[in-house]
């Protein structure tokens, strides 16, 4: 009996594996499309992906081969690391601030700049994507701006009215405000402009047919019909949103050094950079990537759950 | 008569106050966004005596040009000539970009319009990839590189850029959303794969890749690639001027002017293809 279920199943398999190789036939177009992307990408992004994941559980300080480790670096990451879990807050705090109100605001920002007229709008698409362009080299001016001592921009100005000068970059209770309003500031990149060119995509027509049909005004049409067919954008700032807000790192770096003072501003990612870039310790560098890796995987299928109701309602 | 006119212009739905709201936020905004650059643009042409004024000004009083013929001086004095370093920097982004925009448009045309075993597997995969921090990758990266010969050479830069899982994803989530009728009609018409990708898909999705090649050279024109590459021939522009500023307080001026110079490239490409988009907008407005 055994044997004749057990022949069925085998007859059963072979017959999927025949018709996936027919679809297989079928679509060899598609294979010759994707062969060198994904060749690339495999050699590129796939396989470091998996030697870091790798590492992750060794001890490699890059000259020396890999010594494994077992789960020795996660567990000293989670209970014998305190600067990691300070890391975690502060990474969290920002995360949580930077990624909802940049992705938001390109969103909004994207949406008004599409009222305007033709010629203005590109004038302001470039003030408002400028910013994420030059984010390299204006870190210099931002340094002037909040400058801690008498010759900070902000500071001279407070002087002139009796104020004390404040050490922007290096008082705890104000470097998070720096870093988050700089962030923000320079965070209306690739999403904004997925946002502004997919609005100039948009079918007019539907829109006049949704006037006839009872909209009232620019914000149900928002709604109800924009919304709706911006999801495929929407799934690419959301991304983009979580990648930036979870990899802050050389702003604060910048502006505030690494370490920070009293670790104020110390994320995930400068003390990752602390342990692969200065210590050498890659393979706990490794632990710390896998470990944000994770966070922003669970944090990015929340959203695309959060997306796909989008205009359903 | 003038009134008339300007009310059957107007778009249905659009109130006048609320045309009103939206060019007072966005000239709040616009304000707060740009006076950093404004600063960072006056800065470069800041005489010395300028740059540590008390207090600091936005604006520059007496403009310069000495800040250019410094850096100028310093470029002469490099080992390479200069002109290497920026033909490397324009190379490098060119064909990173010309390439990046041909394989990912490829990738993402099939991941978008057909279900092929594998497909979304593969997507999967792709936008999992954006998600890992680079900085863990990069010494596994080199581990590859020297396997495959690429170190020290212009593939290092250029073939990682290549497979960017950003192009890819951001040219696929266009892609989708045009009309598989269209694709359906071409084959009718007895159109090859090749001919539809470039004659039809392609000129459909020209907002997305003019936001790509965006991207792609703002990453690329200001990456200093000092991981891969070790001879002093193939180093790129930011790298030089990376030297540049790290003279201090001496090179204070110069690393201003250097500030301007980085800035100005991809922001003057960007200025260049936001027009293209504009137009190709304004001609599909003329056939509706």
């Amino acid at each position: 009996m055994s044997n004749n279920t057990l022949s069925l199943y085998m007859r059963k398999k072979k017959r999927e594996r025949q018709i996936m190789w027919k679809k297989v036939k079928a679509s060899k177009n598609c294979y010759w499309f994707i062969l060198p992307y994904a060749l690339l990408f495999l050699i590129c992004y796939v396989i470091p992906i998996a030697m870091s994941l790798f590492l992750s559980f060794t001890y490699f300080n890059v000259l020396e081969a890999p010594e494994f480790r077992g789960m020795q670096n996660y567990v000293n990451l989670i209970l014998a690391d305190d600067v990691f879990l300070t890391a975690v807050k502060n990474t969290f705090v920002l995360a949580g601030i930077i990624g909802p109100v940049s992705y938001i605001a390109s969103f909004l920002f994207a949406w008004m700049i599409n009222e305007l007229p033709r010629y203005l709008r590109a004038v302001v698409v470039v003030v408002f994507y400028a910013p994420s362009l030059a984010a390299g080299s204006t870190m210099a001016i931002w340094k002037i701006i909040f400058n801690n001592d008498a010759y900070g921009w902000i500071n001279s100005l407070l002087q002139v009215f009796g104020v004390e000068p404040i050490l922007w970059l290096s008082n705890p209770s104000y470097m998070l405000i720096v870093v988050i309003i700089v962030s923000v500031w320079s965070s209306m990149g690739a999403g904004f402009l997925g946002f502004v060119a997919g609005f100039q995509g948009l079918d007019k027509s539907q829109y006049e047919a949704a006037y006839v049909d009872g909209l009232k005004n620019r914000m149900q049409e928002l709604w109800y019909i924009t919304l709706p067919s911006m999801k495929p954008m929407l799934m690419f700032g959301a991304i983009n949103a979580i990648t930036t807000a979870f990899n802050v790192s050389a702003i604060p770096e910048q502006l505030c050094g690494n370490p920070s003072t009293d670790y104020a501003v110390h994320t995930v990612v400068t003390h990752l950079n602390d342990y692969g870039g200065v210590r050498y310790e890659m393979g706990y560098a490794s632990a710390i990537a896998t470990v944000l890796f994770l966070a922003m995987l669970l944090c990015n299928k929340f959203i695309q759950k959060l997306l796909s109701r989008v205009g359903t309602n | 008569m003038k009134k008339i006119r300007r009310r059957k212009y107007r778009q249905p739905g659009r109130s006048r106050a609320g045309d009103l709201g939206v060019y007072i936020i966005l000239t709040i905004f616009g304000v707060m966004f740009v006076i950093p650059l404004i600063m960072a643009v006056c800065q470069a042409f800041k005489p010395l005596d300028e740059l540590y004024k008390f207090p600091q000004t936005i604006l520059v009083y007496n403009p310069t040009l000495n800040n250019f013929k410094d850096l100028f001086v310093i470029m002469g004095q490099s080992w390479v000539p200069f002109s290497r370093y920026i033909f490397n920097t324009v190379f490098i982004t060119a064909v990173g970009t010309a390439g990046q925009l041909l394989i990912a448009s490829m990738g993402a045309y099939v991941l978008a319009k057909y279900d092929f075993p594998g497909g979304r597997k593969l997507f999967a995969m792709i936008t999992t990839a954006m998600m890992f921090n680079n900085s863990v990758t990069r010494i596994p990266l080199y581990l590859i590189m020297a396997k495959l010969g690429w170190l020290d050479t212009y593939f290092a830069p250029i073939l990682p850029a290549l497979a960017a899982p950003m192009g890819l994803f951001l040219m696929k989530q266009f892609m989708e959303g045009i009309p598989d009728s269209l694709l359906e009609a071409a084959k009718i018409d007895g159109a090859k794969e090749w001919g539809i990708f470039t004659k039809i898909v392609m000129p459909n999705v020209k907002p997305a890749w003019l936001t790509l090649i965006i991207f792609s050279v703002q990453g690329l024109w200001n990456d200093p690639q000092s991981t891969y590459i070790y001879s002093e021939e193939l180093k790129t522009l930011p790298y030089a001027l990376s030297q540049v500023t790290a003279g201090g307080v001496a090179r204070a001026g110069a690393g201003a002017a250097v500030g301007l110079f980085m800035m100005i490239v991809p922001i003057g490409i960007f200025i260049f293809s936001e027009s293209n988009i504009l137009e190709t907008m304004a001609s599909s407005g003329i056939k509706e």
